[in-house]
């Protein structure tokens, strides 16, 4: 089935000679039809920039964009149909809200009837039916956002870009809007492509997930994939938290590579795509993955010194100091019964299940 | 307070009082009542058979004014919303040096920047001279000395006057309005329709004010590129008060002025008001 939205080798520069910015660089990434697809990365990673290719406010500078299979690339916005609900929401304030969502369906020229009707439905999907004609500059931050997403999805585009639509909102209200976002993806049926900088919210939102920085993706998968499976430092630096082990590289015996961790256990792993392997590399365990034991344990396991326990409410995490100079986290879930089965200063050994070490790429 | 107060209307008092007075014999006023001045604003008794006309001079000249004012606020309208809107679009950098060009004609006196229009117009000016040696034309086209060249001329002077509040009502324009418009299928001519004059009224209707009401009462410019032939209501006032010999009239006119001025205002602050409401 043909991709809802085809990036293929998109480069994007800004300026020229020593100002020359390379905002993408050689990006290519398919975005399936119905599906919640995130671009996450910090500021200045691209991923608005990619944003305002797709919607047409800038034409790459080389490479091909591809809506359902036709080449969008140097169309103009109003020849696309992909619409935008804007970080700032840009709605016009010369308006009120009614009048806000049935601006595209206008410029489509669309019948007034149906218009009416669309306008009708749209406020009922973002449930602002009591305030279709209040004008703008009267409704509060969480409202407007409504409208915005209302007015974008009037003119059931294709594609829905959001560029950090959650941004501006308080905590609660995000949460809120996390799940109503997902439930209209799921409602519509329209292809979701949301941007955003918190790793949290492309977690719970999305259906996969396109890290980025510098210009570049550096992964896309699932979020279970890319949260379990990270293939870059940036990454799994990224996502989450983690530790990083620096491990050899055994010659492989059979289809998975073997590595040595520095207390001597040997785990076998599976290695990232497009990897070479070669001595010295990086492998990563997620903190809740591992598990502290006040024995030594089994031959093998990481040895330290227990540093500092940190008390979560949900959690606690236990620091300790490897024999390198290293800190390693881990992180048990809280159970009811306080049994603080660990002080600080205490020799302990750390276990972790050998599927739960994650090689990096870099 | 009341410094400020008898300032700003003792000389709109004095002036009214004199419109109600007789004219003197060798020009300033005898203190007699007389409401002959008003009576010869509209009307024309003929000295002979005392019979009562309009006075069609002064209904042209009054015409003559509020036409060409008019039109010259259309004029830079339409000169200076693009002109507001390319400085407005500039970046930050450059824009001072853009609004700098705009407004540097407008430091230079009045009358020298009227003389610069007559040079380019006239028979022998640069646009004949042009034309002329292109062989587009055979013979020079008279421009000056018509309404037409007074309307180019108030233009000229009075367009910094629109393209400043229209600059600045447009500087304020969120340009994510204009992206959010394209994204909605909007094409160009839509974005400019829906969207950007909507939000520039305040600055059109600031603009517009501010170059009618000079227009009206300008009188350096029609006297130089009308030669004295084209008469506005400025020239009309200002022969009473010199060869013309009649105060009184010359007082009743510019009242009459103030008048116009008046409802210009007026309009202006209905329209406003009638605006903000709206957005409310």
């Amino acid at each position: 089935m043909e991709a809802a939205i085809d990036v293929e080798r998109i480069t994007k520069t800004f300026g020229a000679g020593k100002d020359k910015v390379v905002a993408l660089n050689d990006v290519t990434v398919a975005i399936e039809e119905n599906e919640f697809f995130t671009l996450l990365g910090p500021s200045g990673c691209g991923k608005t920039t990619l944003l305002r290719l797709i919607a047409g406010f800038d034409h790459p500078s080389s490479g091909v964009i591809m809506l359902k299979g036709r080449d969008i690339s140097q169309l103009p916005p109003y020849q696309r149909s992909v619409n935008t609900v804007f970080q700032s929401y840009a709605l016009f304030p010369h308006m009120t809200v009614a009048q806000n969502i049935s601006f595209g369906l206008e410029m489509l020229g669309k019948p007034k009837r149906y218009i009416k009707e669309t306008v009708s439905k749209m406020l009922a999907l973002v449930k602002m039916e009591a305030l279709s004609n209040r004008c703008i500059d009267q409704l509060s931050g969480g409202q407007q956002q409504r409208v915005a997403l209302a007015r974008a999805l009037a003119p059931q585009p294709q594609v829905l870009l959001l560029d950090e639509p959650l941004a501006a909102l308080d905590y609660k209200l995000r949460k809120e809007m996390q799940f109503e976002l997902k439930h209209l993806q799921h409602e519509t049926g329209i292809t979701f492509i949301f941007v955003t900088h918190d790793q949290e919210e492309a977690l719970t939102m999305s259906d996969r997930i396109a890290v980025m920085e510098a210009g570049r993706i550096l992964q896309i998968g699932t979020p279970r994939q890319i949260y379990n499976h990270p293939a870059e430092r940036f990454v799994a630096d990224f996502i989450g938290s983690t530790n990083f082990l620096s491990v050899e590289l055994l010659p492989a015996k059979g289809p998975d590579a073997r590595l040595r961790l520095s207390s001597g256990m040997e785990v076998r792993v599976k290695l990232p795509d497009g990897m070479v392997p070669s001595g010295r590399v990086t492998a990563v365990v997620r903190p809740e993955y591992s598990q502290l034991l006040a024995d030594p344990g089994r031959k093998g396991d990481l040895q330290g010194v227990l540093e500092n326990i940190v008390y979560f409410g949900t959690d606690t995490h236990y620091h300790i100091r490897l024999p390198d100079d290293t800190t390693f986290v881990t992180r048990s879930q809280n159970q009811l019964e306080e049994t603080e089965a660990f002080r600080v200063g205490q020799p302990v050994s750390i276990t972790f299940k050998p599927n739960s070490v994650q090689v990096l790429r870099n | 307070m009341l410094v400020l107060a008898f300032a700003a209307s003792g000389p709109l008092l004095i002036v009214l009082a004199y419109s109600f007075l007789r004219a003197g014999e060798y020009g300033g006023v005898v203190w007699t009542f007389s409401t002959d001045a008003w009576f010869n604003v509209v009307f024309h008794r003929d000295i002979f058979d005392e019979t009562v006309t309009l006075a069609g001079a002064h209904m042209i000249i009054l015409w003559r004014s509020v036409k060409l004012s008019f039109f010259t606020m259309l004029t830079t309208l339409v000169i200076g919303f693009p002109t507001a809107y390319f400085i407005s679009t500039r970046p930050r950098k450059t824009r001072s040096l853009w609004l700098f060009l705009m407004t540097v004609p407008f430091w230079t006196n009045l009358l020298i920047r009227t003389f610069a229009i007559l040079e380019v117009i006239r028979n022998e000016g640069l646009i004949n001279t042009a034309l002329l040696l292109f062989g587009i034309i055979n013979e020079p086209i008279q421009m000056l000395y018509t309404d037409f060249a007074i309307m180019v001329g108030m233009t000229y002077v009075f367009l910094p006057l629109m393209v400043l509040p229209l600059y600045a009502s447009m500087e304020r324009l969120d340009f994510n309005l204009v992206e959010a418009a394209y994204d909605l299928y909007a094409t160009r001519y839509q974005v400019l329709r829906r969207v950007i004059i909507p939000m520039a009224k305040p600055g059109i209707i600031a603009g517009s004010i501010l170059v009618f009401i000079p227009s009206l009462g300008a009188f350096v410019t029609p006297r130089v590129l009308g030669g004295g032939k084209k008469m506005m209501l400025g020239n009309l006032i200002e022969l009473q008060f010199g060869a013309g010999r009649n105060w009184p009239l010359g007082a009743a006119l510019s009242i009459t002025l103030l008048a116009l001025v008046m409802i210009a205002l007026l309009i202006y602050v209905r329209t406003t008001q009638h605006h903000s409401e709206n957005s409310r």
